[in-house]
């Protein structure tokens, strides 16, 4: 076993990261289209993408805009989809808030929900790998994502098709997810924790505003958290 | 067709740019390195194994695709994609056979 260095590391989490090209392609693209075929110009469907790089939120404010909802509530709405990524942002603190302020700037931004899932499954593992490879391996895994979902956008808006129907690409998303989380339910708490987020996203399904995963969510973790400390103890 | 002025589009997206940015930002960009109580931390750990997990549900059980109502090929890709992760910690192996069964399951069904 030779000793990881930063550069190994980095690319450990691009050949992590490739597989969830699946889901950027086909969905980047289909933004692009979508946007475009709404009215907005080129500028504007990459300005969402650039700017905004979370595809549930772009879509939710798109769908908001061609109903001309005021702009209050697209904006509004399209927040309350990402709010989850404040989760995400407090989870990576206890292993990246050491990072300089320029590279935590930069994850930041690049805190998606391929990149987090990855990132944090890594961390939890192995916490006590030293911060330079943390933030290298994260470095990695957006590598071939997050450029990709800007072209693919481009290429949505362009050429005007997405991947055909057939494909079922939709189901690419909840697939990769599945894939990304399966591995991380290590012990009887992460499953117990997933197990009643599911069941809580389906009892509060009907809790508008996104409030449904924030419900899943939280009963999820104190679950989890309560069976660690007992066993703990 | 969205009737709205270009300039207010951009206000949106450059509203949803900068709230999305801070909200990605936030614990990790104004903590620090400051260390957070262990019951907090504890929370913390099973961050990623419930909301991931929460967003997809909806997704498995009532996909847009099949116009909100369950769908055999769905739901056993989910499951397999499950089983295969889970057994073999292997992401690329999870998604590989959740796609195969899914296609096998559409040219069955459809």
């Amino acid at each position: 076993m030779t000793t990881a260095t930063a550069k190994s590391t980095y690319f450990r989490g691009v050949r992590n990261g490739l597989p969830f090209l699946l889901v950027v392609m086909p969905f980047g693209m289909l933004f692009g289209v979508v946007a475009t075929e709404a009215g907005l110009n080129l500028a504007q469907v990459m300005g969402f993408s650039f700017l905004v790089i979370a595809g549930a939120a772009q879509f939710t404010a798109l769908q908001l805009m061609v109903d001309n909802a005021p702009a209050l509530i697209v904006i509004a709405s399209a927040l309350a989809v990402n709010l989850r990524m404040a989760m995400y942002s407090a989870s990576l603190q206890p292993h990246l808030g050491a990072a300089p302020l320029w590279q935590r700037a930069l994850i930041a931004y690049f805190n998606v929900d391929q990149s987090y899932a990855l990132a944090i499954q890594d961390y939890d593992a192995h916490p006590e790998r030293p911060l330079n490879l943390k933030v290298a391996y994260f470095f990695g895994v957006l590598t071939p994502v997050c450029p990709l979902w800007y072209v693919a956008t481009l290429i949505g808006a362009l050429v005007g098709t997405a991947i055909p129907e057939e494909f079922a690409l939709d189901f690419a998303v909840p697939i990769t997810f599945i894939a990304l989380i399966a591995p991380a339910l290590r012990t009887f708490a992460h499953v117990a924790a997933a197990v009643v987020a599911v069941v809580l996203a389906i009892v509060f399904a009907f809790l508008p505003y996104n409030l449904w995963l924030f419900v899943a969510g939280a009963g999820g973790m104190m679950v989890g958290a309560e069976i660690e400390r007992r066993r703990a103890s | 067709m969205i009737a709205m002025s270009d300039w207010l589009i951009w206000v949106i997206i450059a509203a949803l740019g900068v709230g999305t940015y801070l909200i990605r930002f936030s614990f990790l960009g104004l903590l620090g390195d400051r260390e957070l109580p262990e019951w907090v931390l504890r929370h913390l750990r099973y961050t990623a194994v419930t909301i991931l997990p929460a967003l997809i549900t909806p997704l498995v059980l009532w996909p847009q695709a099949t116009g909100g109502q369950p769908d055999p090929a769905r739901l056993a890709a989910a499951a397999s994609a499950l089983v295969v992760g889970y057994l073999t910690k292997a992401p690329v192996a999870a998604i590989a056979v959740g796609l195969v069964v899914l296609y096998a399951g559409l040219a069955l069904v459809g």
